[in-house]
Order: structure tokens, then sequence, then C-alpha cells
């Protein structure tokens, strides 16, 4: 056969076409990423710019000022640091539980099919509601805002983010390796704590991680529980400093020295959250490596 | 011994009277006893009426074609099929004359008496050390210097020990392929399980690991009783005592190894083991 009659000569009409859808499709993928880099670096950009301008080392130092005086954030932001510790250290052990029930105990069955079900729909709930939900359970009993309530509303957002992460990630545990350690005579939950969740840490760490990113840029949730507090305060029993409150109130205010410093917060949660989102993806890698 | 037994050109004295089935010829005393063996998954019958002995210090192979039923078969004797609901066994796999397959039978101590490794080597995600320590600590309380003896102790069983001794505190998911293997067979060793099962033991290694390995069977058969699966005839040849050869969730013929390569009773082994199987 000579080499002018093969079907797969580059000038055939069929070739011709494909390499045009190809080259069709490449551009249109390229155009919306475009399209999506485009907004994402406009508002990163708008948020460098107003936030760098208003970072001051007061910021760290000073409290909530009042408008037209000179002050910082620290309040907003220990408070921050508070509740969503509070709320971490709180939904971290539950959603690591309920995720290895899911992944290694009820693969089937009706409980884990709707613990599967509501916790999904957990996990796209508005957030809003989920702060409506322990402002009528919680504040509306105990008859003030405070700290305890804003770490539960967060903790309820955090737990199905976690709970789903631990299950996908031991899921991705080979069987094999559960075979192995099973075959040794080990009962399951060692198999489950010494062998499958150690090979899952990676997940089960960024999962953790992301949920802290996803609750300290929570704003609605606080609204109806932590509160705010202009003044130091770590009582938990009382309304709260916290950045995502403090940042709406003073975005929504008319005065420039505390628009100044709602962009410096909203510049400060951003870098955080990413640098979260770094430390995640490093911690998965690393689980993955070993 | 198979191993020095070139089996093409051989003219064996005749033994085809032997039946298909025939009693140890080597006066060897049964391990595990199998009779009228059934295994289903959910509906499906992946084994039929199974029967033979496995003999104490001893290799048996089991080969066959693929879902031929040989794995199945390995995995009713730890009950590994445990794991999964929809699969069961019904018949007798007496293991030291106590039927494993009763409700009653504790599933962890049976699992620690009859060790498995598996075709694609599993590490756990830890350190070379705490690879092995992990089997031992579930079930003796030793000292760290007796701990320690008992890492040594298995690598060198497994053949590995000079590879491994400078860095036990390495993960032990870094080893190559063949390393990791013999780390899985130090780890179901250092237990010091009764029986050890290798399901397929070398068919994701190269040739040289490999030969460790089946050189490795050989020396283990002194002070354990071993089943394999393989795929490989020529390993079924080089290290097994007794091969039975399977088909469709049947026995279909079991005896020595020799007797099995160089004169099969039955047409159907014939054609599997001189390749000319359809």
């Amino acid at each position: 056969m000579s080499a002018n009659s093969t079907p797969w000569r580059s000038d055939t009409v069929h070739y011709r076409r494909r390499l045009f859808v190809s080259r069709f499709n490449l551009a249109m993928s390229l155009a919306t990423m475009a399209l999506g880099m485009v907004f994402l670096c406009w508002i990163l950009a708008t948020l460098f710019v107003h936030g760098m301008a208003a970072l001051s080392p007061a910021l760290f130092t000073q409290m909530t000022p009042p408008p037209g005086a000179s002050g910082g954030l620290r309040n907003a932001i220990v408070g921050s640091g508070v509740i969503v510790a509070t709320a971490t250290f709180v939904s971290t052990p539950i959603g690591v539980l309920a995720g290895i029930y899911l992944a290694e105990y009820g693969r089937a069955g009706w409980l884990a099919e709707t613990t599967r079900f509501v916790n999904d729909m957990l996990l796209s709930a508005p957030s809003i509601i989920l702060g409506l939900f322990v402002y009528t359970v919680y504040v509306v009993p105990v008859g003030h805002f405070s700290g305890w309530a804003g770490s539960m509303a967060l903790a309820l957002i955090a737990i199905p983010v976690i709970v789903r992460t631990t299950e996908n990630s031991l899921r991705l545990v080979p069987g094999s390796l559960r075979e192995a350690a099973v075959a040794l005579g080990a009962p399951m939950w060692k198999v489950i704590v010494n062998v499958t969740l150690r090979a899952a840490r990676g997940g089960v760490i960024t999962g953790v991680l992301l949920a802290v990113a996803r609750m300290s840029g929570e704003t609605a949730p606080l609204l109806f529980t932590a509160l705010n507090n202009q003044f130091w305060s770590l009582d938990m029993n009382a309304p709260i400093a916290n950045l995502p409150v403090v940042i709406f109130q003073f975005a929504m205010s008319p005065f420039d020295d505390w628009k100044a410093l709602a962009w410096a917060g909203a510049l400060l949660i951003t870098a955080a959250v990413l640098a979260l989102n770094i430390v995640a993806r490093a911690a998965f890698r690393q689980g993955k490596a070993r | 011994m198979p191993t020095s037994m070139p089996f093409a050109d051989v003219h064996l004295p005749a033994e085809s009277d032997v039946p298909p089935h025939d009693a140890a010829s080597r006066s060897a005393v049964p391990k595990i006893t199998i009779r009228n063996l059934d295994f289903f998954y959910g509906g499906f019958q992946a084994l039929t009426h199974v029967g033979l002995d496995i003999a104490e210090h001893e290799v048996t192979a089991f080969i066959g074609p693929s879902g031929c039923g040989k794995s199945t078969l390995l995995r009713t004797l730890n009950r590994m099929y445990s794991l999964y609901p929809g699969q069961r066994a019904t018949g007798e796999v007496r293991l030291n004359g106590v039927n494993v397959l009763d409700a009653a039978t504790d599933l962890n101590l049976l699992r620690a008496k009859v060790g498995m490794v598996f075709q694609k080597p599993t590490p756990f995600p830890m350190t070379i050390y705490e690879n092995i320590a992990f089997g031992v600590r579930l079930y003796e309380r030793l000292s760290t210097r007796g701990m320690d003896e008992r890492v040594e102790w298995a690598l060198a069983k497994a053949a590995m020990w000079n590879e491994v001794k400078d860095k036990l505190q390495q993960s032990g998911m870094a080893l190559s392929g063949g390393q990791q293997q013999r780390l899985c067979i130090a780890r179901a060793i250092a237990v010091r399980p009764e029986v050890l099962l290798l399901d397929e033991p070398t068919s994701a290694l190269d040739p040289i690991s490999t030969a460790h390995i089946e050189e490795l069977i050989s020396e283990l058969k002194v002070d354990y009783t071993i089943a394999m699966v393989t795929h490989n005839m020529q390993q079924a040849a080089r290290v097994s005592d007794r091969t039975a050869y399977m088909y469709l969730g049947e026995l279909v013929e079991f005896g020595p190894t020799d007797r099995i390569f160089l004169n099969p009773a039955r047409k159907e082994t014939e054609d599997y083991i001189t390749g000319r199987f359809g």
C-alpha cells in the first residue's frame, strides 16, 4: 500500500474537521477561563489597592474606633480567631467521626443514606438559615447574643464540609490496604485508626482547613449570633467582635475611616484564607506522597 | 524437589492409575481439610463442592484460568470474604480440626493464625519498622528490645534485613515494588501465623524480585504451611509440593506437583498446563 492512500493522511476532510472542532473548543474554554480570571483579578486588585492603603500596625494593636477617630481591628481579629477556633474544635471530631461512619461502616443502609442526604442538604444550605436557626434555639432562650452562639452557627457550617471530605478521602483508600490490615487479625477500629485514617490523613486535614477557611469569611450567621462588640472582650457568653460583621458594618457606613478599616479587614481575611488554602494543598500533597 | 525436575522431556513410569484426587503420597499431615465447600457471591456460585487437604509444611499451589475460583478459595481460608455482606460459604474448612466457617469463629484470632499476602504490595502508610510492629502489637506485648528483635527476625526471614536495616524509620511506601512485597511477607510472618496464604504474590513483580520471593517461599515452608495462587505455571512447578487445578469453581485435579505436571490424569489439566487451553 502506498503512503498516499493511507486513510489517516492529514489532508482528509474528516481530519481537518476534527482539527477545527478541537481548536474551536480549546478557544472557547480559554475564553471562558479568561472571563472568570478577569473578574477574579479585578476583585483581588481592588481589594489589594484599597486594603493596602489602610494597612498599618495600628490595625493589630488598636480597637475598633468610633466614627472620626483612628483605630484598628484588634478586638475583631482576636474575636474572629476565638469564635472560629472554638467552632473548629467542636466540628472536627463530629465531622471526622461521622465521615468515618459513612465511609467505613455505613456504605449502604438507610441510616447512612439518610445521613449522607441530610449532610448534603446542610452543605448547600444558605448560611443565613443556619444563623437564624441558632438564633431561634439558643440566642432567644438565653436572651442575649454571644460568642458561643457564633461558634455554634459556624460549627454547623463546618460539620458538613468535614463529613464530606473525610468520607471522600477514606473512600479513596484502596480496599486492598484495608484487607491487608484485616488479614493480620486487626479489629476494625484498629484498621481504621492505624491504617485507613492514616492513609487518608492528607485529605482529612485538607477538609478541616477548608472548613476553617469557609468559616472565617461567613458574615450572615454571625449577625444573628455573635453580633459585634466595639470593645475588647474575650467573654464567649457576651457579644464578641469579629471581622466579617465589622467589615459589614463599617463598609455600609458613610465614614471614610471606617470604610478604610473595612477594606483592610477584607484584605486580612482574604490573605488568611489564601494562606490556609496553600497550607491545605501542601498538607494534601504530603499526605499523598507518603 | 520439583525445582530440579526438567519436566519437558522426561518419560516417567506410568502413574495414570492414580486417581485424580490421589491420597497424600508423601505421608503429610493435613493442616487444613476442606470438604464440600460451596461459595456464593450473592446469587452466583463461585465454588462447587470443593474438597482437598492442605498439608502441613508444604506448599500447595492453586492454578487455573482467571475466574476459576482459586482466589475465592484462598479467601475462605481466612474468612476474608466475611468483610463483604452478600458473600457466603457453606461446607467445611477445618483448621487443626476446627471448622472456621462456623459463625462462632473469632475472625481476628483466625486471621492472626492464617496470614495473607496479596497480589499488589500493600505497605501501610507508616515506617518500615511500624509496618512490622503493627501486627505484632495486636496480640503480643513485647519490650522495646523484644520488638526490635522480632522486627529484625521477620525482615531477615523475608531476606531483606540487610537492605533495610539502616532505614527502618523510613516510610514503607518509599521501597521498590519487590521490596514492598517482601515487607508484606515479613509483616505477615512477624505475627507468627501457622498458615500463609499467598494470592499471586509475584504477579506485579519483575523477574529478579520474583526469584527472591520464590526462594523465600521454599524456605518458609519449613516453618509454615503455605497455600498460594499463581497464574505462572512454571512458578507452581518450581515452588509447590502439591498442585490443584481448578476450573469454573470446581477442583479438577489435585496431587503432587511432579505428577500433575508430568503426568496429569485429566485431559483438561493437561490442556491447561501445556497451554492448549481454549
